[in-house]
């Protein structure tokens, strides 16, 4: 269907083991060419080791590999068209920022006139061509991390791989970095791979982003279907938060299914769902309305007790107990003034409802899951 | 609280200044004694003669502070044993130096990054090189040198060469060890940045690697020259017919040492204090004001 040379990086199968461990287990990826796509997942899920197997500092136990279309299984990191922005900057103290730049163009025999040039090009680039005579160690951190990326891209690499370039600087920096990310990747039109473990970075910045856990890929896919309808239960729980709920599915026909979730009320969703099965069922605590002084219960509508309430300025979150004794989580945006949801304190009651595009069916649930998962697990924010 | 925290300020000055004049005081007081008089009565037995020309099994007593003279400086300096000892020792510490600072480089690159089951016993050897009495490989080396000159005629026999063998022995071991400690705690990542960025093994060692070790190499040398150069042991039995000058000034206690000793240690002092000092203002300035690295190294040579 789609030929080799449309993807920039293409995983078949891959396997690299650390000893008995496989930190990447049979994996396939196609990395489409100018896309930003973001490898995401908590440490020890692969998304590293993957990386370093694009560069070439790792090679793979088992699979094909292939950059540009062409087999690069064995191919030192020195000659392979990608270039790298470590997490640590690995800027060379003993260079200066400049010479730092253009140490790749040196490399390949550029001349000195012409890779000045092409340096300083890049370092404009990143706005910090006033401090190219200046040493590594007298630049901020988010400096040294342009400087890092102006060094790697200064190479035009078929490739840019970003190894948590964003990990080491503080929130305010790290939002304007990925702004800028954003831009040069934009500017340039170079294929960026991105490995992070921050959510949010890779909801905002990616084209596409690759859910990784315990070395496989869970989901691939643009940051609104990663967020709006994940495939299972780890993607659910590692983007943004989740209530989890598990029952069994009471109907299922004309798009619509419905869950006994144990919570009172039918939960009932959109989309097929096997009849009869248990099932994992999540509901997002942004989706849930809370309603105060209600006592219509009915499907997707449950009455229930807050147990505590959380101030947060653009929003208030609740805690809720549900009929069942299982509580769950609901965020209540504060859009505009609403004194009936800003004055329900703990212990009234309330009724949560959501619509039928809230819930989520997140797969089905194997008898020993069943037995050891709660009705409804409140995940927080990794 | 202040007053307390004061005086245990206070305190610890003072016992830091007590350590100091402890560990330079017998320094000092042969860079003086480098200016001392022979005795008295010497001086008026042997008339019509400079002091430092008065033969040194009749200066008398100079280790009692008899006055002050500056001609010593010259005696040392024309000495015809001392002298050509000195540039033999200079000698032999400089090339045993250069050829142990080459060996542990090699080595350390090629430890750090070896498996445990090579690396291991590799290990154990160059640290026993360091454990084991230096007498007992003085020994050793003494009858491995005869014999292998026995063998092969081909080998140096005992003289300066054997000496400068003798002192890589120990000095190589020990310039792996400062090396490597310094190249385990660089990293992986910037010989990384460097493949990643298109330069082989060789340019990244050239360009990124030895750039970064070059304080470990230079204070693994420093070392080195001063293990060597004031060794006695090694070359007392490795020497044949070649005098150092260590194995000249012990030869030369038994009839008396002169305070031309004293001079000429004076002057090495000053040469060595110069020469660091020359060394860490080219390493701060190449190193663009960092020197934290160099300090730790100079730190670990007693500077």
């Amino acid at each position: 269907m789609s030929d080799a040379n449309d993807f920039d990086v293409e995983f078949r199968g891959i396997t690299k083991r650390f000893g008995d461990v496989a930190a990447v287990n049979n994996v396939d990826l196609q990395v489409r060419k100018g896309e930003f796509l973001s490898l995401l997942g908590p440490s020890g899920c692969g998304k590293t080791t993957s990386l370093r197997m694009i560069a070439g500092f790792e090679q793979p136990d088992e699979g094909e590999l292939l950059i540009g279309g062409k087999d690069a299984v064995g191919i030192p990191p020195y000659k392979r068209d990608v270039n790298t922005v470590f997490q640590s900057y690995a800027l060379f103290p003993h260079m200066s920022i400049i010479d730092n730049v253009a140490f790749g163009l040196k490399q390949r025999g550029v001349n000195k006139s012409e890779r000045r040039a092409k340096a300083n090009e890049a370092l404009e680039l990143v706005q910090l061509s006033h401090r190219a005579d200046d040493r590594p160690t007298m630049l901020s951190g988010g400096q040294q991390q342009r400087v890092a990326l102006a060094r790697a891209l200064v190479m035009n690499p078929r490739v840019l791989l970003l190894d948590e370039p964003l990990g080491a600087l503080d929130l305010k920096l790290r939002k304007e970095m990925q702004f800028e990310l954003k831009r040069i990747q934009e500017h340039v039109g170079i294929t960026f791979i991105y490995v992070t473990h921050d959510q949010e970075e890779a909801l905002s910045m990616s084209d596409r982003i690759a859910v990784m856990s315990h070395g496989v890929i869970e989901q691939l896919d643009e940051p609104r279907a990663i967020y709006d309808n994940p495939k299972t239960a780890f993607v659910a729980s590692f983007i943004g938060e989740m209530n989890f709920l598990t029952g069994t599915v009471t109907s299922a026909n004309d798009g619509h299914w419905t869950v006994d979730a144990g919570v009172g009320v039918p939960v009932q969703g959109v989309g097929a769902a096997p009849l009869n099965e248990q099932v994992k069922v999540g509901l997002r605590p942004e989706r849930l309305v809370i309603t105060p002084n209600s006592d219509e219960a009915g499907t997707n509508r449950v009455l229930s007790t807050v147990l505590s309430k959380m101030y947060l300025g653009d929003q208030i979150q609740f805690v809720v107990t549900l009929p069942s004794g299982a509580t769950i989580v609901a965020i209540e945006q504060r859009a505009s003034v609403d004194p009936a949801t800003d004055n329900i304190k703990p212990g009234d009651r309330v009724t949560v409802s959501w619509d039928a595009h809230a819930p989520l069916l997140l797969g089905m649930v194997d008898a020993q899951t069943a037995n050891n998962s709660d009705t409804s697990t409140i995940q927080e924010k990794p | 609280m202040a007053p307390k925290s004061n005086r245990s300020k206070t305190g610890f000055t003072l016992w830091a200044v007590v350590v100091f004049v402890f560990l330079y005081l017998p320094i000092a007081v042969m860079v003086l004694f480098a200016f001392n008089q022979p005795a008295p009565e010497a001086i008026a037995n042997n008339p019509g003669i400079s002091p430092c020309d008065i033969p040194a099994t009749q200066i008398g007593n100079v280790s009692v502070w008899n006055g002050f003279a500056t001609c010593w400086f010259n005696k040392g300096l024309h000495d015809p044993t001392y002298i050509p000892a000195i540039i033999t020792s200079a000698q032999i510490a400089f090339i045993a130096a250069a050829v142990s600072v080459i060996l542990g480089l090699m080595a350390a690159l090629a430890l750090a990054r070896m498996k445990p089951r090579g690396r291991i016993p590799f290990d154990i050897l160059v640290y026993l090189t360091l454990v084991v009495p230096e007498i007992v490989i003085a020994v050793a080396a003494l009858i491995f040198f005869v014999q292998a000159h026995n063998t092969l005629p081909i080998f140096p026999k005992l003289g300066f060469w054997t000496i400068v063998l003798g002192q890589i022995i120990f000095n190589s071991s020990l310039s792996m060890l400062i090396i490597r400690a310094r190249f385990v705690g660089m990293g992986d990542t910037l010989e990384e940045a460097s493949f990643d960025l298109g330069a082989g093994p060789l340019a990244t060692f050239r360009q990124v690697t030895f750039p970064r070790l070059i304080p470990a190499v230079l204070s693994a040398f420093l070392l080195s020259f001063t293990f060597s150069f004031d060794d006695y042991v090694l070359p007392a039995f490795t020497n044949g017919t070649t005098n150092t000058w260590p194995i000249v000034l012990y030869s030369a206690v038994r009839f008396g040492i002169t305070p031309a000793v004293n001079a000429l240690a004076t002057m090495m002092l000053l040469l060595t204090v110069g020469v660091i000092a020359l060394t860490v203002v080219i390493l701060r300035r190449s190193r663009g004001g960092s020197t934290d690295g160099v300090a730790k190294n100079f730190a670990a040579l007693g500077v």
